[in-house]
């Protein structure tokens, strides 16, 4: 496998943290401002990557250069491709609140929570677990063996 | 604030964290197999097998963990002799992926000295696990 671009590891958690409490008010409240805050969140760190997103610019702006240690590195790929699914997610929420269906934002949000929440505290890996699943299910009307 | 609203984050949370914790539990470490179908064959590896036993790493391009199994391996099989590390890009071999059910990267499969898989890890394995794991496998 060519060799990825590596970023700070310490910012996507930090990110995912932020994401973990705009989230649950988002979801408490059910405001409309905090989910379109997070979207622009999400989508900004998907098209510019994570580290020229708006977390992201906080994070290297503020928070990095108070950090002390060693700098653990990570590929740039895996916390992009969490933000993609996140800006699915926050879509799906936002357009449940603007057409008032309570169960398509309660859903969408509580899922994009989760994966935040379990990013942030348990340094969990949204697209170790779910890409290949998603890849096998796209490809699953191929045949399974050739001969 | 409805006090739905405040049950469904408390509910997310607390599924969340059980979800977390046995995650946490049960990733990275190595379950033996006994699985007589999935033989492999040098073919299908890309290369021959290691004389004593390989190690096929399953890898994906969204996948951080991934990165670190590969350097875990690669030092082990530094140190073990005749033991090969392989690494398979997932997303390119899906009818292997199919045929050895991997849901998730990194997966490892350990293979005897046939290409036959006896024991297998979901998640990052520790370096020293592994050693026991292919220490056990010499000795049978």
């Amino acid at each position: 496998m060519s060799a990825p671009q590596l970023i700070d590891a310490r910012g996507p958690r930090i990110m995912a943290i932020v994401t973990f409490f705009v989230l649950g008010l988002a979801l408490l409240f059910h405001s409309t401002l905090l989910i379109v805050w997070q979207l622009l969140a999400f989508a900004t760190a998907a098209i510019f990557t994570p580290p020229q997103g708006i977390y992201g610019r906080f994070y290297r702006a503020v928070i990095q250069p108070r950090l002390k240690g060693p700098v653990p590195s990570e590929d740039i790929r895996p916390p992009r491709f969490a933000a993609l699914v996140g800006t699915i997610f926050a879509t799906l929420a936002l357009a449940g609140l603007a057409f008032d269906i309570k169960p398509l934002f309660t859903i969408a949000t509580s899922l994009a929570l989760a994966a935040a929440f379990l990013n942030g505290f348990f340094n969990y890996c949204l697209g170790c677990e779910t890409y290949l699943l998603f890849v096998r299910l796209r490809n699953r009307h191929t045949p399974d063996y050739e001969i | 604030m409805a006090m739905n609203s405040a049950l469904v984050l408390a509910i997310v949370i607390l599924a969340a964290t059980a979800y977390g914790t046995w995650h946490k539990i049960s990733r990275g470490k190595i379950t033996a197999r006994n699985n007589q179908d999935a033989a492999f064959t040098s073919e299908e590896l890309g290369s021959e097998l290691g004389v004593q036993a390989t190690l096929v790493q399953f890898s994906s391009a969204f996948c951080q963990p991934c990165r670190a199994t590969s350097l875990i391996l690669e030092q082990v099989v530094s140190k073990v002799p005749d033991v090969k590390h392989v690494e398979i890009d997932a997303e390119s071999n899906l009818e292997l992926v199919r045929r050895l059910n991997i849901l998730s990267t990194p997966t490892t499969i350990f293979l005897d000295r046939t290409g036959k898989e006896v024991a297998r890890a979901v998640g990052a394995p520790k370096r020293d696990q592994v050693i026991n794991a292919l220490n056990q496998l010499q000795r049978i």
